[in-house]
């Protein structure tokens, strides 16, 4: 007998084993989140994905499926903490949209608008973060990272582990696992997952900059609300058919 | 060298004993790699290659070489097989261990609010003067560092601190002058004068508890010959809750869903992470109740069926390490610790060091910091109880709390329950600091109420109080006929007193830094929450609150509480939301004329301003 559970007043049938961020998402039902990717264990760092669950918040993605669960994936409190949540990932790094690559492609910034911020009402905390540039094609901006692990979780899949979070708290980082603490030092490629997996431009691909221009991007053919989980893809600079699509990987 | 040598002695008397870092002697770099590499690998083979024994193992190396070098680094990661990121990123976790050399005399200032009324900032003043040294820095000779951090669980003595991991009490300018004359000259804290290192238990009064002294055996002889249903059954009839905070049934939620848990091995773990600033009852039961700890440690392992327990030790609390261990192998030759106690029971305790993280406090951190890793909490359900240290079921409990299985192994449930109130039996143990005149440690039945606290330990001219720490409550004068109860004012024994000239304001800036310290960095709504928090309360200090900022406030108080990860990111925000609740007027007394500018425009231009003499 299946089970069954209520997202947004919609009885669902689910399997033992379903979070409920599976169980909206083979609704089609889109809940907003960052740090997760349906191809990669959950982890609940970003709490984009919290819902209402019997008045209680609960991760989306973490949170398994229980008959009987009553779950409200919008209301006007979770809107306003995920606007508040999206500004304090703004004001914790350094991000400066119309200057960067990513825009356009980049879930954050998809995320802002679709929740209608307009500026961080947090402090700007400007950090001083390293970049690391010597990978031949691959960069790591750690100014544009939100340290959501996606990296880390897709590179061990990948059976490289190249990343890895150090550090506590507010000086937490992403740390690469070589012996100079380089990207150049790792095996890591343009094509690999950990590298095309970024929603924001913490990582990207080299000498591609601008191939596609700004209004052509994903999220500016709608909103992240309406494009669900699609993610764009990014070829290496070797590729002669280097394009970034839609890539309807979930 | 001698493994048995390497096995006990954590601090070293003679910080002479510390090679220099070769950056400041390059011609000895290849016979100090070679140190390096020798102490490691004999580590990793003590360890047996274990890498669940990370952890243990830089904290070794932390303070035999005053940081883990880079050879060291390489070293674990070839011989435990952890990638050398991973190290890294452990070492950058935890407080204690640090990838830079940090002297031969590492000076850590406690820098709980506690520490700051008995004159801390007078303390940190005179090691400007005396030693040369700032907090955050490590001086030019190499000869010292000085930190400020968390709570080191001397707040009845303060303020205080630990050089190389040995406290040091009551300090002041005279004594930092005294100290720096010493770590000038090099002498071994053999040759420091004793007494700044006695800490005081500071027991003020004593009930079940502190009144207890038992003989090896004593409380697990009476039960060892019954089922361990019956045990579990006079543990239900106890009504025992935790002594950690959180109050959970000891019972239900923890022995009963332990033991019903099925795995491979099954696990006691003793909490002895006293980081909720301002308590240190943990620490005196450690000092002078110990046996009273390893008891109920072995009757949880004989009903949940454990056969190996830990105890999760504060790195602050390292100086107890050597009596602790004394304690275990004393209960071992007396056959109560070990293979067959009582003919049927086999169970064993190791010590685990903790290496400056409060967040390990929390029991999924503190078991994924028993593992070696970073400690960050996981994601629950499932609990420990179910799937714990190595995915195992765990029964993780706190110092007090398997004291107090111990008295009701001894006198039975109902002498138990006899005293406390109808949801909160037993006895409380209180660590009280602050504006009064006996701080120390009081063990009351459950139920008093602040006013009689404050009564007993001559701080009755309290304006408010703290309790269970900078995660509890602030209590306003006008509600101290409120009592300490689970149904009431739920704490794990911190209890900080504050008076009329003390500013709130103060005390809750200290607290939003501790957390902004303290915060693991997992969760986004805590890790930036925090920081958020702690720049408001600059705000509320400089008296640059703005309209908007206020507003932002309001948005993430609840959402920190709502959304955080754990409880540290839940709890983070309440001292912040009682200044809202009983001090409005001090917030509105920090709020800015100018509407809408929270910066003090002369302030941002300052640099500017004295560079080119113009001004705004």
């Amino acid at each position: 007998m299946s089970q069954v559970l209520t997202i947004d007043g919609k009885d669902l049938a689910f399997d033992s084993g379903d979070t409920l961020f599976d169980v909206a998402q083979a609704q089609g039902i889109y809940i907003p989140h960052l740090c997760h990717h349906p191809d990669y264990p959950p982890q609940g760092n970003c709490k984009l994905c919290t819902v209402d669950v019997d008045g209680q918040s609960k991760c989306a993605c973490t949170t398994q499926a229980e008959t009987g669960m009553s779950v409200q994936t919008d209301s006007t409190t979770l809107t306003e903490y995920r606007r508040a949540l999206t500004e304090l990932l703004f004001s914790e790094g350094n991000h400066h949209c119309p200057g960067c690559e990513r825009s356009g492609n980049c879930q954050l910034q998809a995320t802002a608008y679709a929740q209608g911020m307009t500026y961080s009402s947090f402090k700007l905390l400007n950090p001083q973060r390293q970049i690391d540039a010597s990978h031949p094609s691959v960069l790591l901006d750690r100014d544009r990272c939100i340290l959501c692990g996606l990296c880390v979780r897709a590179s061990a899949q990948e059976g490289k582990h190249i990343f890895t979070i150090a550090g506590r708290g507010s000086d937490s980082t992403l740390a690469v696992n070589s012996d100079s603490g380089l990207l150049a030092d790792t095996n890591l490629s343009a094509e690999d997952r950990a590298t095309q997996v970024c929603p924001v431009g913490a990582l990207m691909v080299k000498q591609q900059g601008f191939r596609i221009p700004i209004g052509q991007r994903i999220y500016d053919q709608g909103t992240i609300d309406d494009l669900g989980n699609r993610r764009p893809q990014y070829h290496s600079p070797k590729s002669k058919t280097a394009r970034i699509a839609g890539d309807s990987d979930d | 060298m001698d493994h048995v040598q390497l096995a006990k002695g954590l601090l070293l008397a003679d910080p002479w004993t510390i090679p220099p870092d070769p950056q400041q002697a390059p011609d000895q770099a290849a016979e100090y790699n070679q140190q390096v590499t020798r102490f490691c690998t004999d580590l990793c083979n003590l360890h047996n290659q274990n890498p669940n024994q990370l952890l243990q193992i830089l904290i070794r190396i932390q303070y035999r070489f005053g940081w883990v070098p880079y050879a060291a680094q390489s070293i674990l990661s070839n011989d435990l097989k952890i990638a050398i990121g991973e190290i890294r990123a452990v070492i950058a976790f935890y407080s204690f261990l640090s990838s830079e050399f940090q002297g031969r005399y590492r000076i850590l200032l406690s820098s709980n609010i506690t520490d700051y009324m008995l004159g801390l900032d007078n303390v940190i003043t005179a090691c400007q003067t005396h030693l040369k040294l700032s907090p955050g820095t490590v001086r030019e000779d190499f000869k010292c560092s000085l930190e400020l951090t968390s709570c080191t669980g001397l707040c009845d003595q303060g303020p205080a601190g630990l050089i190389n991991g040995y406290p040091i009490k009551h300090l002041d300018e005279h004594r930092i002058c005294e100290l720096a004359q010493l770590v000038d000259a090099g002498t071994p804290f053999n040759q420091w004068p004793e007494e700044w290192f006695e800490i005081d238990c500071g027991i003020k009064q004593s009930g079940t508890l502190l009144n207890t002294h038992i003989q090896p055996g004593n409380a697990i002889s009476k039960w060892l010959d019954k089922e361990p249903e019956t045990f579990l059954e006079e543990m239900k009839q106890s009504g025992l809750r935790g002594r950690g905070g959180a109050g959970f049934n000891t019972y239900e939620k923890l022995w009963a869903a332990c033991r019903n848990a099925s795995g491979d091995q099954h696990y006691v773990v003793c909490n002895a992470d006293e980081g909720e600033p301002g308590t240190f009852k943990d620490r005196v039961l450690l000092q002078n109740h110990f046996q009273q700890v390893i008891e109920g440690m072995t009757l949880a392992a004989w009903v949940v069926g454990a056969k190996q327990g830990f105890v999760y030790l504060r790195a602050e609390y390292a100086f107890l390490l050597d009596q602790l261990n004394q304690q275990l192998e004393r209960y071992r030759q007396k056959g109560w610790l070990g293979k067959a106690i009582g003919g049927c029971l086999d169970f064993d305790i190791q010590i685990h060091m903790g290496a400056g993280a409060y967040v390990c406090g929390e029991e999924s951190a503190l078991i994924e910091s028993l593992e070696g890793k970073r400690g960050i909490p996981r994601v629950r359900p499932p609990f420990p109880v179910e799937c714990g240290y190595l995915q195992q079921p765990t029964l993780v409990n706190n110092v007090e709390t398997f004291a107090c299985v111990t008295a009701i192994a001894m006198a039975g449930a109902e002498q138990f329950a006899q005293c406390g109130t109808v949801k909160s039996s037993g006895s409380k143990i209180h660590s009280i600091s602050g504006d009064c005149s006996r701080p120390g440690v009081y063990e009351w039945p459950w139920g008093i109420s602040i006013r009689e606290v404050l009564h007993q330990c001559g701080g009755e001219n309290a304006a408010a109080v703290q309790i269970g720490g900078p995660a509890g409550i602030l209590l306003p004068k006008s509600q101290f006929d409120r009592t300490l109860a689970f149904e009431d004012l739920p704490t794990g024994g911190s209890l900080m007193v504050f008076g009329n000239h003390r500013s709130p304001i103060d005390i809750v800036s200290n607290f939003a830094q501790f957390f902004a310290h303290e915060s693991c960095g997992f969760c986004a709504p805590c890790r930036v929450g925090c920081r958020q928090m702690q720049h408001f309360c600059q705000q509320l200090q400089d008296r640059q609150i703005g309209s908007s900022d206020l507003e932002s406030m309001k948005t993430l108080i609840p959402l920190m509480t709502q959304l955080s990860h754990c409880g540290l990111g839940k709890t983070a925000p309440l001292a912040i939301q009682a200044l809202f609740e009983h001090w409005p007027e001090l917030i509105k007394e920090a709020e800015t004329t100018t509407d809408g500018l929270s910066f003090d425009l002369q302030k941002a231009v300052a640099d500017t301003i004295a560079a080119t003499e113009l001004q705004p």
